[in-house]
């Protein structure tokens, strides 16, 4: 099945992709297959045990199923504070 | 107003004291992270904060109101800084008022860990030698 998802890039992912968001059409089901998928298009050095990914704006598990007009962020080392 | 926001502008932590006034509090801690001129070794020049704010408030508020239920504090409230910052500049503010001063420090030191520890946010620092960094994120690229 294709999907169109939305993906927003931060910080080191934002820089490697040279963008901030995209429209994605795509035939992966789960974020897991989303980031091979994009880590093939970009520059994407970060491995997924380095990141966490949230969907639409809340922390989800790697396999969680994605759907059609999801929102995807896949989430580097963070440093606030 | 939420509990945790972010500000594109220079946090003003008397402003915010004053959001914690309560006739029923004996005690007021506060915590404030700022801008320091060296990391790791190397000389910073500023400081860029980034952050996935949709995301971010939504947990930074569950953080605040977790000190709330936990330590019995009745009032909270965390604001943290995006952008160009300098150095000195305040980069994060926590605050807690309540009846005694322990729950106020324990409470302040849980919210300033959580958020340094899960929210989505990021630093990049700019060196005098004119490079910079993404921290924490040394062996990333």
């Amino acid at each position: 099945m294709t999907l169109t998802l939305r993906v927003q890039y931060f910080a080191l992912l934002r820089e490697q992709a040279g963008r901030n968001e995209e429209r994605v059409t795509t035939t992966a089901a789960t974020p897991a297959e989303l980031y091979a998928e994009l880590k093939a298009r970009y520059p994407f050095k970060l491995t997924r045990d380095q990141l966490k990914v949230a969907v639409n704006a809340e922390f989800r598990d790697w396999a969680t199923p994605l759907a059609d007009g999801d929102s995807v962020v896949f989430i580097p080392p963070v440093a606030g504070g | 107003m939420s509990v945790f926001r972010f500000s594109r502008k220079p946090i003003d932590g008397a402003a915010l004291r004053r959001e914690l006034a309560d006739p029923a509090s004996g005690g007021y801690a506060s915590f404030e992270g700022w801008v320091r001129n060296h990391n790791e070794g190397r000389e910073v020049q500023r400081l860029e904060y980034e952050a996935f704010e949709e995301l971010a408030v939504k947990e930074g508020e569950r953080i605040v109101l977790a000190a709330v239920g936990k330590f019995g504090v009745p009032h909270a409230l965390c604001v943290h800084r995006v952008g160009s910052l300098e150095i000195g500049e305040m980069a994060v503010w926590v605050g807690v008022s309540s009846g005694h001063r322990g729950e106020a420090f324990q409470a302040c030191r849980y919210i300033i860990d959580e958020v340094k520890h899960r929210l989505p946010i990021w630093k990049k620092e700019h060196y005098v030698t004119g490079d910079s960094g993404w921290v924490n994120c040394e062996h990333c690229a």
